[in-house]
């Protein structure tokens, strides 16, 4: 499988993304510059942290007019896997791809540490080598990671199952918890929480590590399918 | 045209107008000597910056001298943007402090910030990669409304810069003190990692080639940011605010990209960061390191402004810009390298062969000064020294014992004291994790990060006691250096070398002085006995106001190697049964301790002991006991003494400890005694740990019952839920800031 980690001018958690693919799944990875890059080559999109555009204007809001936007909307609809992390989360926002926005955290600071997430749905490609219902410890990094949604979204969001994981003690004030959400399709996921950070034990965490495995187990089967 | 406002050369002589620019009399004749005339206005503002303490270290060169700087292990050491250690395996370690005090008194976001921008330019401008920020703070007390306000803005500031350039801000430390109210001080450190053959440095070599300017454009921010920082903060000191830059990290995070793919292209000869006295410095220094000339011409500066005059645009302290020499002929490829990242790199001079610094404007030479005028030529300043008369007091005290009568609630109001208390409402703030290599976050001795593709790991920490420093500069000089060590070595690292942020008040005070001299001969005697150089620093100097200088400060920044990941130790207990030992013995020391600030509001006495042998012999054999696989966790003693210490062992993993002493509860309790340490050791391997480390006494044991329990000569002295004591430590700088003056 192969994956593509899309780099924007101030993605700051590229390479721990492509790290996370790499070393802690073995799969193949490019980093790739927002000018240059063909998806339709890679299986999986990778939108990193970080400050792209050092976060003028709104978190995400420029990096969403770039061109490469387009290509990500076409692999959207093809159905491919598409992670967005903090930063790619924001991105996602901006660019419809997911509903909602996002807010600077409720006590206006930084915020950085582990925090513990439930999983909400295991039935996504992303997920499902959690457990439903299943507590994982991972970190978060945000200034602006409170998720908003009007309550008609919301209910939406409920109703299709497209909350995939939610804070058990709500860091930033984000609406009805919510960590990560899924497209209606399901393989579009923006979370703000970073799981490529939690791959490595000697780093204290491999909660994250199943959210890569997951996408690859959906990928061989997929790709068994169809092959 | 602004050339025909400009003050002339005459006027500057007789009204004296470079004295407020920062000349004294004799230098301004020194600068009409080496020129064989009087200099123009734009010739003197480019002297006063590059003669300011800040640059010249004019003060402070003779002190300097006398740090050991050298070691096979040291590839680089002071007079470049970093030092360089080697860590083995082609790979090196790259290093500096550096401070910000002067700008984060008057604007403390910005000034923080900034200060963090200025650091990782000087890591990266070596060729490495920042891998790693640490800070250290110094305010007054909290209960201030001014001091929170500046606490929490330089802490939103460093993290503001450091989380939008990805460079994890990984450790540092906070401390509180009356002589800090008008003198904050903000001192940031970067560390970054580097291929040997990918060292670059900072000259204009080869006569002919191109001088580019590449980031940010010039603005009329920062201008005499240097030499603002060189004077005593006062009541105009508001009206600075303009010599405060304000930072772009994003513009940095491109710079770091772009300049880290230029390192690797053969045109470039040099690179240098524009940091203190902007392009004056860069250009100069470049200059006069090749032993060439340069020559510039302004028109090409990139402006954000009009209408800039040269003085503005040679003094300018605007953020994020790089200077670079590459061969001639070659710019539009490094250009190109520039335009993947939006940044425009400006052909903006040549290399000379004559050792001239010539600058054009508007087709017109507007300064024209032998180069090495500016960066060699500075004069050197010999201070007159005197001892302070409350030293001598100090010492003729007799030894200061606190009266104590309730243990456990001294042992709590210790961990509310802002000095000993969690810092986890500065450090939650900080981004400490992407780049995904922090094994250790902050809140243990050190931090650490692993080295990716090796089982390396490096340690690092920032450590200053001033108190012991001003009741005894040599004895705390000494100490700062020592327990810097001791938070490597309690990681599992083995000390490589040291930065070093020196502030201090006006060395034109003879007190202050023999502060500086007596500080520095402590650390460079520790420096020699530890085996860990110097290999890069800073001087922030008339960090005074209204005549009160700051405690002196001389800030120990140390980078350790972890030979093994499997090294890697905490300070925190491991698991219930586990001895706990403690390495060294117990003396009455209360002179500058936590305690004695808490219970008399002031410090004075002696400063603890320290025997430098000892402390070596000890630090070596915890270190063995380490990579031996003996050790479950290890602390180093200091503030607060041994029950502050035990206390701060059981707060991350919730266990208990039941600890038996003996002799003076006091003393034995909170003395602040040097080179000791709590080790903890799974009982397999008592014997051995035993034989190998003589000096260490056994004390009691981990317990699971969530109790700190400790009894002196059989008699229960404190037995406290850890909980309880952990809220007290957790909650008390959050409830300062929150609280209402």
């Amino acid at each position: 499988m192969k994956f593509a980690v899309v780099v924007f001018p101030g993605s700051n958690c590229d390479r721990d993304m492509y790290h996370a693919v790499k070393d802690g799944l073995n799969e193949e990875v490019d980093m790739v510059w927002y000018q240059e890059a063909d998806l339709s080559q890679y299986d999986a999109i990778l939108l990193p942290g970080g400050f792209s555009y050092g976060d003028y204007l709104r978190s995400g809001a420029i990096a969403s007019t770039s061109d490469i936007v387009a290509q990500i909307k076409e692999a959207a609809e093809a159905g491919k896997p598409i992670l967005g992390v903090c930063n790619g989360f924001q991105i996602l926002l901006e660019t419809g791809l997911l509903p909602g926005a996002m807010l600077p955290n409720r006590d206006l600071k930084f915020i950085c540490h582990h925090e513990e997430l439930q999983v909400e749905n295991n039935e996504t490609m992303f997920t499902s080598k959690y457990q439903e219902g299943e507590k994982i410890q991972i970190p978060i990094a945000h200034g602006d990671g409170n998720y908003y949604c009007d309550k008609s979204i919301l209910g939406e969001l409920k109703q299709n199952d497209q909350i995939v994981f939610t804070y058990t003690n709500n860091p930033n004030g984000s609406t009805g918890d919510i960590a990560g959400i899924v497209n209606e399709q399901g393989n579009v996921l923006g979370m703000m929480p970073h799981p490529e950070r939690a791959v490595e034990s000697l780093l204290g965490n491999e909660d994250g590590l199943r959210l890569f495995q997951s996408i690859l187990t959906y990928w061989r089967n997929n790709h068994a399918i169809h092959a | 045209m602004p050339s025909m406002l400009e003050i002339s050369p005459e006027q500057i002589e007789d009204k004296r107008l470079y004295a407020e620019m920062g000349l004294n009399d004799a230098e301004y004749k020194q600068i009409t000597d080496l020129l064989g005339r009087r200099p123009n206005h734009t010739e003197v503002g480019l002297f006063s910056v590059m003669w300011s303490e800040h640059c010249s270290y004019k003060n402070s060169k003779p002190l300097l001298r006398k740090f050991p700087t050298e070691a096979p292990h040291v590839l680089q050491g002071p007079g470049e943007g970093a030092g360089v250690v080697d860590i083995g395996d082609g790979q090196a370690v790259v290093f500096k402090i550096e401070s910000h005090n002067h700008p984060s008194a008057v604007e403390p976001y910005q000034g923080a910030a900034t200060g963090v921008g200025g650091i990782i330019r000087d890591v990266f401008s070596m060729g490495a990669r920042p891998i790693a920020l640490l800070n250290s703070l110094r305010f007054g007390s909290l209960k201030h409304p001014r001091i929170k306000y500046l606490f929490e803005e330089v802490v939103r500031g460093i993290a503001g810069y450091g989380n939008c350039v990805g460079v994890p801000t990984v450790g540092g430390e906070v401390q509180f003190d009356d002589s800090y109210e008008a003198n904050p001080l903000v001192n940031a450190m970067c560390v970054g990692l580097i291929k040997h053959e990918e060292l670059q440095k900072g000259i204009a070599a080869g006569v002919g080639n191109t001088v580019m300017y590449v980031g940010a454009k010039t603005g009329r921010d920062g201008i005499h940011g240097a030499t603002f920082a060189s004077e005593e903060l006062s009541e105009e000191a508001e009206s600075k605010r303009p010599s405060v830059q304000v930072g772009d990290p994003f513009m940095e995070k491109l710079l770091i990209e772009a300049c880290l793919e230029v390192i690797h292209h053969d045109a470039l000869v040099g690179i240098q960061d524009m940091g203190a006295a902007g392009l004056t410095s860069s250009a100069s220094e470049m200059a006069s390191k090749a032993g060439t000339g340069m020559v510039m011409d302004l028109d090409h500066i990139p402006q954000r402004e009009k209408d800039m005059t040269a003085y503005e645009m040679m003094l300018s302290e605007s953020q994020e810009r790089m200077l670079l020499v590459i061969e001639q002929g070659r710019e539009k490829e490094i250009q190109a390298i520039f335009e993947k990242y939006d940044l425009e790199a400006v052909a903006v001079g040549e290399v000379i062969e004559e050792k001239r610094f010539r600058l054009l404007h508007h087709g017109e030479v507007v300064a024209d000064v032998p180069v090495d005028a500016l960066a060699e030529d500075a004069p050197v300043y010999h201070q007159p020294s005197e001892v302070p008369a409350y030293y001598r007091e100090f010492q003729a005290m007799e030894d200061y014992k606190p009266a104590v009568e309730n243990y456990k609630e001294t042992l709590i109001q210790l961990l509310k004291q802002p000095t000993i208390a969690s810092k986890e409402w500065v450090y939650d703030q900080y981004d400490t994790m992407v780049q995904t290599n922090t094994v250790v976050t902050p809140g243990s001795d050190a931090a650490v990060l692993r080295v990716r593709g090796t089982d390396k790991a490096l340690a690092m920490t920032t450590d200053c006691n001033s108190r012991y420093i001003y009741l005894d500069p040599e004895t705390g000089g000494k100490i700062a250096v020592a327990e810097a060590a001791r938070n490597i070595v309690c990681s599992g690292g083995r000390p490589l070398g040291l930065t070093d942020g020196l502030n201090f008040g006006s060395p034109e005070n003879p007190e202050i002085f023999w502060q500086m001299e007596k500080s520095v001969d402590g650390m460079s005697s520790a420096c020699q006995s530890l085996g860990t150089p110097v290999i890069s620093g800073n001087v922030s100097l008339y960090n005074e106001s209204y005549g009160k200088a700051i405690y002196p400060t001389p800030i120990v920044g140390m980078v350790g190697l972890i030979e093994q990941t499997e090294h890697i130790t905490r300070s925190d207990f491991k698991q219930a049964g586990d001895l706990i030992y403690m390495i060294g013995k117990t003396e009455t020391e209360f002179g500058g301790s936590e305690l004695q600030g808490m219970i008399e509001g002031r410090h004075f006495g002696k400063a603890p002991h320290l025997d430098l042998n000892v402390e070596k012999e000890r630090q070596e054999v915890l270190l063995a006991a380490i990579q031996a696989g003996m050790v479950q966790s290890a602390h180093d003693i200091s503030e607060g003494g041994l029950a502050v210490a035990l206390a701060e062992s059981l707060f991350s993993n919730g266990l208990g400890c039941k600890v038996e002493l003996s002799g003076d509860k006091t003393a034995a309790l909170f003395s602040e005694t040097q080179s000791r340490f709590i080790v903890t050791v799974a009982p397999d391997h008592q014997e051995q740990f035993e034989q190998m480390m003589t000096e260490a006494s056994f004390i009691g044991t981990v317990t699971d019952d969530g109790r700190y329990s400790v009894l002196v000569d059989e008699k229960n002295v404190i037995n406290a839920d850890t909980q309880e004591l952990k809220e007290a430590w957790k909650g008390a700088i959050p409830c300062l800031v929150k609280s209402k003056a």
